[in-house]
């Protein structure tokens, strides 16, 4: 998270447009993400309702991250900075889902 | 159990004597487990740290049940898994023993007794964060069941529910029981 600091810290030059080669930085330093790993233990209903209600997602896109969740052991259910992945990790938890963060692979 | 339903701004829930003592029971001894992991807080080397929340454990509990509940957040970073731990798993243990206290205090106003021979039943209402409490909670008993039954795979679970030893089919039977209690909740909740 170094750049973000140092660019919201460092001075700013006001001539040129620090807005988006800010926005670049925050970008590259971006690359974390929250995945819920699957378990026989929470119903499917459960993890759908908690995906909806946690994360605002539609009925939709709950279940359809539950079943990815469901069929391939695990899914990406959020991505952004790395404080607000462990806000939702530590969350998730708290449901008694199985989460962790990590960079992202992409 | 008659599943729980939504009348209006609450969801409500009727229990026998017997279940609503198992919930509570069950409930409370997770409680008890969370409690252990952490100790009597003034047994604490540095109350000051302790109560700004800087000496959590860094260690994942040795207990499979409350490793289950106190997961790490970092799968292959021991060290940011570690240091997750110590801000944050206090934090964690005081909400999940929230929840508990919740279920077992909606419980008691629903009409639990602590009499055996009392058989009336428990009617309980929840309103919206209280629904959220015992959604977390029930799925922390079942947590914890599942792994004192062994259940890490689907497989496991069908086996236990088969199971021809006495004790595990009939806590297997609580496990499944708790778990239609949740899945009418979710549907209650909406």
């Amino acid at each position: 998270m170094g750049c973000v600091t140092a660019a919201a810290t460092g001075p700013a030059p006001a001539e040129i447009a620090p807005d988006r080669e800010h926005d670049a930085m925050v970008e590259l330093e971006d690359p974390w993400v929250t995945i819920v790993w699957n378990d026989p233990v929470n119903l499917m209903s459960y993890v759908a309702f908690v995906f909806r209600t946690y994360f605002g997602y539609t009925e939709e896109k709950a279940t359809e991250l539950m079943l990815a969740v469901h069929h391939e052991g695990k899914a990406v259910v959020s991505s952004g900075r790395r404080e607000e992945q462990e806000r939702h990790v530590q969350a998730m938890h708290e449901y008694g889902l199985w989460a962790t963060l990590e960079r992202s692979q992409l | 159990m008659r599943p729980f339903v939504r009348r209006r701004q609450t969801v409500v829930g009727v229990f026998e004597q017997n279940e609503a003592q198992l919930v509570a029971n069950l409930t409370a001894q997770v409680v008890e487990l969370l409690r252990d992991r952490n100790g009597p807080p003034e047994s604490s080397a540095d109350p000051l740290a302790a109560m700004v929340g800087m000496s959590g454990p860094v260690q994942p509990p040795e207990d499979p049940v409350l490793a289950r509940l106190l997961p790490d957040a970092y799968r292959d970073d021991p060290e940011d898994a570690a240091e997750f731990r110590r801000y944050t798993e206090q934090a964690l243990t005081s909400t999940k023993v929230a929840n508990a206290e919740t279920v077992i205090t909606t419980l008691a106003d629903g009409g639990m007794s602590e009499d055996a021979r009392d058989d009336a039943d428990v009617e309980v209402e929840l309103d919206d964060g209280q629904v959220l409490s015992w959604l977390r909670a029930l799925t922390d008993v079942r947590l914890a069941l599942a792994v004192r039954l062994g259940i890490e795979s689907e497989e496991d679970a069908e086996r236990v529910a088969e199971s021809d030893d006495p004790g595990t089919a009939a806590m297997a039977d609580v496990y499944d029981w708790l778990g239609f209690v949740q899945e009418t909740l979710v549907e209650a909740a909406g």
